[in-house]
């Protein structure tokens, strides 16, 4: 399902939080939404979600979210929220097959079922399914939540930094099942990140954020230059283009920093 | 070669999860029938001496025991051990609810004021006679106790909207309301004569001696009515315990079912203690119980509360009446003796994290 963001713009109060983005998301495709913290991009996935009601519009295939009732929205579109509350007394089955809440009846049909076992399998969880929520480590329970996620069988798939609590082989084998599901199921995947160079490694587009605005966006080779990171992050970098095209950043100093540094440096020297 | 394999995950899948579910069948069943006993049990206590076979001989068909035996079974002790088994099975599902609905291990409608101010509805209604129904003295107690906590209800309903029906608000609205009714239910104690006070004091206990078919029919029907309403949302309530994000994430409207639930309880919990009195302690253990031995799969979660509130409060009342031969000690007071113990071993028996 394609996604098209127009001109979107929401605000809490007065305050505006997002100026007038503009986004295309494409099936099959992911795109990695980056930016310092606090500047929006987690009010932009809960406006995709909606959850928030932003003005200026999110087409779905070209048809107006507005237009998607309720339900089909909850079935196409899936949110996985950076909060987790794993104080629930469920086991790790129980809190999956709750992604499939749309289609939920009293008796549980065998198609859930037979979905939730999949998802454990794939993500390689299968052997929690029988253990509490509040028994699991965080990076555990993270991986609950992406199974919560997938087995939704979304059509746009939203992460907000869902490798944040996860070690380095959990993070590299949930974005290599994120890339594979995107790509099998033709999933349009939007996915808030921290690290960079994951981002950079797995994302087919970049949108780079900056005060509440798309401050660039495009290929990750194009759009990760040492500039925009000095730029956005405040932080001087080299960037490295490997053989296949995918940018790695070395991050080398905080501008801030070094201007404090410098400052300070010249001072003592007057002095 | 695909289709048997399709077959053979969906077998896997299936197993996986009766192997869950079976255990929370067997549990369900289990507390259903203790309450059958405990119920038969209740009946047969008593300063009459009655056997087993003979309450139940009396109960399956009255016309044909002893008249006495009819009497003591059908007008004294059973509507009694019903409405035991009701009022227990009412406060848990409405504690179980509010845990829930508020993600608050300590919430009860005790712990939120729905208890206080029923109780300063019967002690208006005690004190000075006043009542929101005039001229109803048989149900004046009764009929003030239950306006009062729905009023209670409904002003954390009010207070909690104005501030966007967050679990925060509707905890803190509850406690200001339970301080606030504890506060005039001490003034009406001051300013009650002594036969009054006493009254005031004693309703307050909790008993279940009050019991009429009438009540018992009241308390029964409201019960049989809003158990299923709440259960209707069971998939979406059992969502919302994995946080009020990720149950909106699931497309669900977080803040009506919030209101929603809320007002069902509400109408549960005062419809409980207006007819009993305060007992505090179900509302608040019946639900960790049903949490310790099912989790918190509201399908299972929501029976297993009212059964385990209705077996306690069952137990409670037969203890009531064995504490001193020929008497019936408060039994909101024996509640708290049979069932702290009794939660307190299972606290340190289990190993599982429960909140």
């Amino acid at each position: 399902m394609r996604l098209e963001i127009e001109d979107l713009r929401f605000g809490y109060g007065s305050e505006p939080v997002l100026k007038n983005i503009e986004i295309l998301a494409l099936p099959g495709e992911i795109t990695a939404v980056i930016g310092p913290n606090a500047v929006g991009k987690t009010t932009l996935l809960k406006c995709i979600a909606g959850i928030l009601k932003p003005e200026g519009s999110v087409l779905l295939d070209g048809k107006d979210m507005n237009k998607f009732k309720k339900e089909e929205i909850t079935k196409y579109v899936s949110y996985l929220p950076q909060e987790s509350s794993a104080r629930a007394v469920l086991t790790v089955f129980e809190a999956v097959l709750l992604g499939r809440l749309h289609s939920l009846s009293w008796r549980v049909n065998d198609e859930a079922l037979t979905l939730v076992s999949e998802v454990l399998e794939d993500l390689e969880i299968d052997d929690l399914a029988s253990r509490y929520l509040n028994e699991l480590s965080g990076g555990q329970k993270q991986m609950v939540s992406i199974a919560q996620s997938l087995v939704r069988e979304p059509k746009i798939l939203l992460l907000d930094e869902p490798t944040s609590s996860l070690d380095l082989q959990h993070q590299l084998e949930v974005l290599d099942l994120i890339r594979d599901v995107t790509v099998e199921r033709g999933i349009t995947t939007l996915i808030a990140l921290h690290d960079l160079n994951l981002a950079a490694r797995y994302a087919d587009e970049f949108v780079v954020m900056h005060n509440g605005a798309v401050h660039a966006s495009g290929k990750p080779a194009s759009v990760l230059t040492p500039e925009t990171v000095r730029y956005i992050y405040g932080v001087n970098a080299t960037v490295y283009v490997d053989g296949n095209g995918i940018p790695q950043i070395t991050p080398i100093s905080s501008v801030r920093r070094e201007t404090r540094a410098n400052r300070s440096n010249k001072e003592s020297k007057i002095s | 070669m695909f289709v048997c394999d399709g077959k053979e995950k969906e077998l896997k899948a299936k197993e996986l999860y009766e192997g869950i579910t079976w255990r929370k069948y067997v549990l369900l069943i289990s507390l259903a029938v203790t309450c059958v006993l405990t119920l038969i049990i209740d009946v047969t206590t008593g300063p009459a001496r009655l056997s087993i076979s003979e309450v139940f001989f009396t109960i399956i068909s009255p016309d044909h025991s002893d008249p006495a035996t009819q009497v003591i079974v059908w007008v004294i002790r059973l509507p009694i051990a019903l409405m035991a088994i009701s009022v227990g099975a009412a406060l848990a599902i409405a504690g179980a609810e509010m845990q829930t609905i508020l993600d608050n291990p300590l919430a009860s409608p005790y712990t939120l004021g729905v208890s206080a101010g029923a109780g300063f509805g019967a002690a208006l209604a005690l004190v000075l006679g006043v009542g929101v129904i005039p001229h109803a003295a048989t149900i004046l107690v009764p009929v003030n106790a239950f306006f009062f906590s729905t009023l209670t209800c409904l002003l954390i309903f009010s207070i909690s909207k104005i501030r966007g029906v967050s679990a925060e608000t509707m905890v803190l609205a509850g406690i200001a309301l339970l301080f606030l009714f504890n506060s005039l239910l001490a003034l009406l104690e001051y300013l009650a004569s002594e036969e009054e006070l006493q009254a005031v004091v004693f309703w307050l206990f909790g008993s279940l001696q009050r019991t009429t078919w009438p009540k018992l029919g009241v308390a029964a029907a409201i019960l049989l009515v809003i158990t299923p309403l709440i259960l209707r949302d069971a998939w979406k309530l059992t969502a919302l315990r994995l946080g009020d994000e990720k149950a909106r994430s699931l497309g669900i409207n977080v803040e009506k079912l919030r209101l929603k639930t809320f007002m069902w309880i509400s109408i549960l919990a005062a419809s409980a203690v207006c007819f009993v009195g305060t007992i505090g302690f179900i509302g608040l253990v019946g639900p960790h119980i049903a949490r310790m031995l099912v989790g918190e799969d509201q399908r299972y979660f929501l029976p297993v509360s009212a059964f385990a509130g209705a077996v306690l409060l069952s137990a409670a009342s037969t203890g009531s009446k064995l504490i001193i031969p020929g008497a019936i000690f408060p039994i909101g007071i024996i509640t708290s003796f049979i069932g702290v113990p009794f939660f307190l071993s299972l606290i340190l028996l289990k190993r599982r994290r429960l909140w």
